[in-house]
């Protein structure tokens, strides 16, 4: 018989040893898949892994990385204080989009005057703002009326899509884009875009900004007292309560930074690699870092890696579909594997497995 | 392995694609690539553009390459996307969704030997040509037949954005049912969605409980016809022909055709003819179809159908020809006068005789 | 502007069949939850359902087929996430995300074949001259079976719950998974059937979009149907026929909307597409406020991981 048995300490080797672990049990699952709909495994994986970074055109698609792995690092790093703290906030997806609406509409609203030191910031501040407002909304319910804040966070999304389909339309429409949906971009509009800050390497402010994140958050949780007040309420919510932590406020602060960061992310977006708000704006990467958060075991460095790989799978997998021909959806169900073998072997951090009958069973 | 790569990447990053050869200097086959805002298989708009796409191939045979990427956000994946085609080679690439236009510019002007063409758009560059259908010739037809059919006088049309291409639709369906029956009133919908089969359905079915028995669609899955054909109401195919659906509910389609397009334009770059252009297709031009009228739809009106897409087709008659008002009472176009293509490409009014106001 | 236009009964015909689908995913789901277990991979069931069942309807002819293949798939998926969280004592959350995430990806990989076809009709139930009643028959005698197997499911797991020692035995592992397992219950099987049973009626209720309400297959087509269940069930405070009026409710607001704007009635387009998200937040307050009950009655290790010797 199979046991499970819980260690004293989470093992170090192992939540080293677990995620090249998940990465290897995937690819040989993901092959047989490949395999399955026709294509060479092993070219597949190594188009998927090896490509974007040792590939031909490595010195494109490294930039790349960072170009996709910045939000949903600068996201997840937010996401996970809270999911620290069993405070779920589902919805940055949310979030993300009303930071970049917020940022988007104080730069448009400048437009067009020169003003750089002045514009830049202060979408920044905007974006921020807006991604903190949408996040305080389920903050405030759960406080106050004790509403679930996974459902509310949830639901928000929606209401926030809407609400940037009625933005692309209505309010920030270009002017001079003949009626049609979208505005302005602000990658052409030099006071306010977020552009590469060295030429070829993908990283923008958003990319500095997630770094930041990931020191700050560092620091936060081993030298601080919220980072210490956030780990007590994880581990347990009756002792955080002798310990002096005030849940309600928690969840406030908590949601804020979430939201905030996201917010930040969606702005660093819009003005740079996305350019416009327009009815599609969002791409998923409010959901995506919740994956991330996960992966990088809520650990800020281990969710800067986990960032990372998740981007050289979305970046590999492009470059499978479009030289392979594999579908897009197979990328997909390769990368929900990923994730249920990081999910699986994670047990062998916490727990011994021990074969044979054990002295409390 | 990995110096040399460093180096070539360096190279390539100096030059990025100016020393890529001519077609005729090289004879590798010509590299086609397609960017497809959707899944091949969503049933409408990515769809239509992949078989085209496929008979394009066919075509051609082995003297192209076809390369695709389907389900490409719009934004800073579409570059990569686009970026990824180009260093791979790609000689043209066609990028399929109005959310594209930005990101194709941006890469164009990368890439001066790569071919462009994107579809829906307005922003041209030496490398960049545009290219959109006439859609709205097309639902002159459907319009058409939506007034002669209908029973109570009430049509319903399911909107998705309101956007210049789907006013312009909506502007010429109901002109056009007017004109086969005065009485006709229509009921137009708003779904704020491209893509959402149930919320098409219950939309349909919304229509239907207000007494609309004719539903045109601007959304692209079968889900409407679906529930018509529960409901024994009419309605007609979009962007597919959805023959399965005929001869009742489907009584006819306007079908995205965009393979004459591509042949043409892949072509072109074959001969090295291919040149910066706008292209505005129409029924004339192939790019729009009317599939075959089908069911209860009575010999005279279907040939008077018949006639007006053949006429639009001839360019002899253009579907918004004054006198023609704005909603509000204005004068638009005087008799005999015909919209300039500036005023349609942004169309932002209903026409006289609509009901309700466009979402702003 | 003209209200009168909108007949009411047709309007509650309407709303049953919008709602069927998260009503069917969110009943499941409440028996996942009252068993402790929160999965927010019904997104991710629903549309594997969808596929599964829509296959099945075209190989066989046979909706029934159709139907419990849909049931059959939701719940071997829903496997996946059993023994993620169950065996491997993954995070729910985490686990639940990939667990949408990979069904997206995988009915999308099965369906490629299935696109365009249409699914064999499913007929209305006969009623007779039930049907006839004015108002009433239109209301409720005039649908496909699946409304009313919809209906049967909530009231048997009211039941179930209500009346069964099975039922109690499930609710005490979802209150407390370790007095449970000390009184010698199975947590883990229970939890698996649970779970299993959630999987089952979520892939119904994608079928029931596949093969009734739109009737086609299209990738990504339940529209996050799915997360709007998961919403039903905390909106119905874990309580059966509450979770059936959290759906109708969700629906008619919907159905409502579209049906406003058909009726010509000037309505801010992009803001009435948020007010069924808003309303059912509005009502998560009202809910989770108000007396303190409704908050109180969720289970109490939902959504913790349980391991025997901890």
């Amino acid at each position: 018989m199979i046991r499970l048995e819980k260690r004293p300490q989470p093992s170090k080797a192992w939540s080293y040893a677990t995620p090249l672990l998940a990465v290897l049990l995937t690819m040989v699952a993901g092959g047989a898949l490949f395999a399955i709909l026709g294509k060479d495994p092993l070219l597949a994986i190594r188009t998927i892994f090896w490509e974007p970074l040792f590939g031909e055109f490595a010195w494109y698609y490294r930039g790349q990385l960072l170009i996709k792995a910045g939000p949903l690092v600068l996201i997840a790093i937010g996401l996970s204080l809270g999911f620290r703290a069993g405070i779920w906030n589902i919805g940055a997806e949310g979030q993300y989009i009303m930071g970049a609406i917020f940022g988007a509409a104080v730069g448009l609203a400048f437009y067009p005057m020169e003003a750089r030191w002045l514009i830049f910031p202060l979408m920044i501040i905007a974006g921020a703002f807006g991604g903190f407002v949408w996040a305080m909304i389920p903050a405030l319910l759960k406080t106050k009326f004790n509403t679930n804040e996974i459902l509310v966070s949830l639901l928000l999304v929606y209401v926030a899509e809407q609400f940037l389909a009625s933005m692309a339309l209505g309010l920030l429409r270009n002017p001079e884009g003949s009626g049609f949906p979208g505005s302005r971009n602000l990658q052409q509009y030099p006071a306010a875009a977020n552009g590469e800050l060295i030429a070829g390497t993908g990283l923008h402010w958003g990319g500095v900004a997630a770094l930041i994140a990931v020191i700050l958050a560092y620091i936060l949780l081993n030298r601080h007292m919220l980072g210490f007040q956030i780990r007590v309420t994880g581990e347990s919510p009756r002792a955080a309560r002798f310990a002096g932590v005030k849940p309600n406020l928690l969840v406030v602060v908590c949601m804020g930074i979430s939201g905030g960061l996201a917010g930040l992310a969606g702005l660093f977006e819009v003005a740079g690699p996305a350019g416009q708000i327009s009815i599609d704006f969002n791409s998923g990467y409010g959901f995506t870092a919740i994956i991330v958060a996960f992966l990088g075991r809520l650990h800020p460095v281990g969710i800067l890696l986990a960032g990372l790989l998740l981007a050289l799978t979305y970046i590999g997998g492009e470059a499978a579909q479009a030289n392979l021909g594999l579908p897009a959806a197979a990328i997909q169900a390769f990368q929900g594997m990923l994730l249920f073998f990081l999910l699986a072997v994670d047990v062998l951090t916490n727990f011994r497995v021990r074969i044979g009958k054990g002295e409390m069973a | 392995m990995k110096r040399r790569s460093l180096l070539a990447g360096g190279a390539a990053a100096a030059t990025l694609g100016l020393v890529r050869p001519g077609f005729a200097a090289s004879h590798a086959p010509l590299k086609v690539g397609f960017i497809y805002v959707g899944p091949i298989n969503d049933g409408g708009w990515t769809q239509h553009h992949h078989t085209s796409a496929l008979k394009m191939k066919e075509h051609f045979g082995d003297a192209i390459e076809l390369v695709y990427q389907e389900n490409v956000p719009e934004g800073a994946d579409a570059e990569r996307a686009m970026t990824q085609m180009a260093l791979g080679g790609a000689n043209i690439i066609f990028t399929t969704s109005f959310g594209f236009m930005d990101p194709t510019v941006n890469v164009a002007a990368k890439f001066p030997n790569v071919k462009f063409e994107h579809c829906t758009g307005y922003k041209t560059a030496d490398n960049v040509g545009v290219y959109s259908a006439r859609f709205y010739e097309g639902r002159a037809v459907t319009g058409y037949l939506a007034g002669a059919m209908t029973k109570s006088n009430k049509i319903g049309y399911i909107g998705s954005f309101p956007i210049p291409e789907v006013i312009r639709g909506i502007n010429s369906s109901f002109i056009h049912a007017r004109k086969a029956n005065p009485e006709v009133e229509m009921n137009v919908v708003w779904v704020s969605t491209w893509f959402d089969p149930a919320k098409e359905a219950d939309a349909t079915q919304a229509l239907l409980d207000q007494g609309v028995d004719v539903v045109l669609a601007h959304t692209d899955s079968t889900a409407p016809l679906a529930v018509l054909e529960k409901a024994g109401a009419l309605g007609f195919g979009q962007a597919a022909d959805m023959y399965e659906y005929a001869p009742e509910p489907r009584i006819s389609s306007i079908i995205d055709n965009w393979a004459p397009y591509y042949i043409e334009r892949v072509q072109a770059v074959m001969d090295e003819a291919w040149e910066s252009q706008n292209n505005w297709w129409g029924i004339g031009d192939g790019m729009v179809g009317i599939g075959e009228i089908t069911g209860p739809v009575p010999a005279e009106v279907k040939a008077e159908a018949e006639k007006m897409r053949d006429d639009i087709a001839a360019g002899s008659y253009h579907p918004f020809t004054g006198p023609l008002n704005k909603q509000d009472g204005s004068a638009w176009l005087a008799e005999g006068e015909v919209a300039d293509d500036g005023t349609l490409a942004g169309m932002n009014f209903y026409v006289e005789g609509i009901d309700g106001s466009i979402p702003s | 502007m003209d209200l009168s236009t909108i007949n009411p009964a047709i309007l509650l015909a309407s709303l049953m069949i919008a709602s069927t689908p998260i009503l069917l995913a969110a009943i499941g789901e409440l028996v996942a939850e009252k068993s402790g277990v929160l999965n927010l991979g019904v997104e991710g069931m629903m549309i594997t359902g969808a596929i599964c069942g829509f296959i099945a309807a075209v190989e066989t002819g046979s909706p029934t087929m159709g139907f419990l293949a849909a049931a059959v798939g939701g719940a071997v998926l829903s496997m996946t996430f059993g023994i993620l969280t169950q065996f491997f004592l993954s995070n729910q959350v985490a686990t639940g995300l990939a667990l949408t995430l990979f069904g997206l990806g995988l009915s999308s990989l099965m369906g490629q074949s299935y696109v365009g076809l249409k699914p064999p009709p499913v007929g209305d139930i006969n009623f007779g001259p039930l049907a006839d009643i004015p108002f009433l028959g239109r209301v409720l005698f005039q649908h496909d079976a699946m409304v009313y197997v919809s209906i049967l499911i909530v009231a048997a797991v009211w039941a179930f719950l209500k009346f069964t020692r099975a039922g109690l035995i499930l609710r005490a592992v979802g209150e407390s998974h370790g007095a449970a397992h000390a009184l010698g219950y199975k947590v883990v099987a229970v939890r698996l059937a649970a779970i299993a049973f959630g999987g089952a009626c979520a892939g119904l209720g994608g079928a029931y979009l596949s093969l009734v309400r739109v009737p086609q297959w299209t990738e990504g087509m339940t529209a996050g149907a799915g997360w709007i269940a998961l919403a039903i069930v905390v909106f119905g405070s874990w309580k059966p026929w509450r979770v059936l009026i959290g759906a109708y409710l969700f629906g008619g607001v919907t159905v409502l909307q579209l049906n406003l704007q058909a009726a010509g009635v000037e309505v801010p387009v992009e803001y009435l597409s948020m007010s069924p998200y808003l309303i059912t937040i509005l009502v998560l307050v009202i809910m989770s406020s108000g007396r303190g009950r409704a908050a109180l009655n969720a289970p109490a290790s939902l959504g913790r991981t349980f391991h025997a010797s901890s």
